[in-house]
């Protein structure tokens, strides 16, 4: 069945597509060094953006405009590049955060934009290339919703992403979605 | 490394889980619910099967094909006496209607669940859906193992009491990245996947190389493994699964075989070589059961075991309806 009969005028809506990182993973493993949280600088800046909200609003709209055109970058606030080699698996149709999808062509392509390569196997390639496939095993935990249009930088310097991800070892045991401590969420 | 297959999490009532823990050769069957509000075709289905499979999944509009629900489709199978497997899938749901849903089937002891992320809507009949997939399949099977061990929901609360399932994934030996897929299903056995369904497997030379990969990462010693075939019924029917169908993978061989016998005859052929894949597949090792679907061909599913030396299963009666 052909998926629509209508002819559809170009999309002017913001749906997720698969998106070829246009920088190297070593070039971002690099920055984000830089940029690591437990520099005690970055946790001041992001104390102070969050006290400022034009501040926080313009910083906000930077962090859109260039991981926008380096990654494709939607906004949700809660980024998993570190540990997908840099592709964002916030641009697969699926929005799958744990992989790809079973509907991958044989030629690689996405199921639903049969023209595009699969986020994931961009992501995969990548990781194999870096050394660094094992990262591709971490179980992703689910997103907060919430956070969509928030400053993953923001979030990410003041530890609020903390746990978006397992530990790589974890894979052989069996991690624990919640804390065994934790209460009902507000 | 933790062996789930045998954990103590089980529902005392999945046949299934029983059948696989016996070391038993398991069968499963897929039952496709109708576009309409008539539980007839399941009954039908269902009688079919009964003697053949020791579980039926029930798909969860499957092709984003708008159809009777999962669980609906399940209650007739246990009606029937067949163990149903209630398919799940993420497109349709967000997490408040996925744990939801979970709920129910463990309520009405729908004693398996299968969790997917599900075919996106461009390919139904409902191409201007909106696509739910606020989990994906992986963080679906590690609810489902939360709420059961940790008995609590993601937000947190405490459920009371828990619900128990057997829990199944499914996984595609023949989508890229091919050396990466014993991997994946690898996280969904660290998310808690107690049994998994393959794809359909037209390439039995692919399968050997993902099940060797899975023996070498050890999961079939932590996970059932059940292969999945089914009859190409008509040319229709191939030029649909080869063409339009995400995820299927129908080599050149396979093509050429069909397309190289009078049209009449595509239908035994492709029954003939869904036989001889089963026959190949079963003697695997790691290989603990198979899974058989045949779309819109379920009449086909009792010749196809007989004729691979798998059926029929003559199931203790234990029918679920009795319990109820």
């Amino acid at each position: 069945m052909a998926p629509c009969s209508v002819r559809m005028a170009p999309a002017t809506t913001d749906l997720p597509r698969p998106f070829r990182p246009r920088v190297t993973a070593l070039a971002m493993n690099a920055l984000h060094r830089v940029l690591d949280r437990r520099n005690p600088l970055w946790y001041a800046v992001a104390v102070l953006l969050l006290k400022m909200a034009p501040l926080y609003r313009l910083f906000t709209a930077v962090e859109h405009l260039v991981k926008g055109q380096l990654f494709g970058c939607r906004m949700c606030g809660q980024c998993a590049l570190p540990v997908t080699a840099y592709a964002c698996p916030m641009t697969c149709p699926k929005q799958l955060r744990n992989g790809p999808c079973g509907g991958v062509g044989v030629d690689g392509s996405c199921e639903v934009y049969p023209g595009m390569r699969c986020v994931w196997l961009i992501a995969y390639e990548r990781a194999d290339a870096e050394g660094r496939i094992q990262d591709m095993r971490r179980l992703q935990r689910p997103i907060d919703q919430r956070k969509w249009g928030q400053s993953s930088w923001v979030n990410y310097w003041l530890g609020e992403d903390e746990g978006l991800w397992t530990s790589e070892a974890d894979i052989e045991h069996e991690p624990l979605l919640l804390s065994s401590s934790a209460g009902p969420r507000s | 490394m933790i062996d789930r297959r045998n954990s103590a999490w089980h529902p005392a009532h999945s046949h299934l889980q029983a059948v696989l823990q016996r070391g038993r050769f398991a069968v499963t069957a897929e039952i496709g619910p109708p576009r309409g509000a008539n539980i007839a075709p399941i009954r039908r289905k269902a009688r079919l099967l009964r003697d053949w499979v020791d579980a039926a999944n029930v798909t969860d509009s499957q092709s984003a094909v708008v159809r009777m629900p999962s669980w609906a489709g399940c209650l007739v199978a246990m009606q029937e006496g067949v163990e149903p497997v209630m398919q799940l899938q993420c497109r349709d749901r967000n997490r408040i209607a996925l744990q939801s849903d979970l709920l129910g089937a463990a309520a009405l002891e729908i004693p398996n669940v299968l969790l997917l992320t599900g075919d996106h809507p461009r390919f139904g009949d409902h191409p201007d859906a909106k696509p739910v997939f606020d989990l994906d399949s992986i963080q679906l099977i590690w609810t489902a193992r939360t709420m059961r061990e940790q008995r609590k929901l993601l937000s947190g609360r405490n459920l009371k009491p828990a619900p128990d399932w057997f829990i199944g994934a499914v996984e595609n030996p023949f989508a890229p990245p091919l050396n990466w897929r014993a991997e994946r299903l690898g996280k969904k056995i660290a998310a808690g996947a107690q049994f998994c369904q393959t794809q359909f497997i037209f390439d039995v030379k692919i399968f050997e190389q993902f099940m060797a990969q899975v023996r070498d990462l050890g999961l079939d010693k932590r996970c059932f493994i059940l292969a999945g075939v089914g009859p190409i019924k008509s040319l229709r029917a191939l030029e649909h699964m080869s063409r339009e169908v995400p995820g299927m993978y129908v080599p050149d061989q396979v093509v050429r075989r069909l397309r190289g016998v009078p049209e009449d005859r595509v239908g035994a052929e492709g029954l003939a070589l869904c036989t001889e894949i089963l026959g190949q597949v079963k003697n695997i090792p790691g290989v603990a059961g198979v899974h058989v679907m045949a779309v819109n061909w379920e009449d086909a599913i009792p010749e196809i075991l007989e004729r691979a030396g798998v059926g029929p299963r003559r199931k203790p009666a234990t029918a679920v309806v009795q319990r109820s």
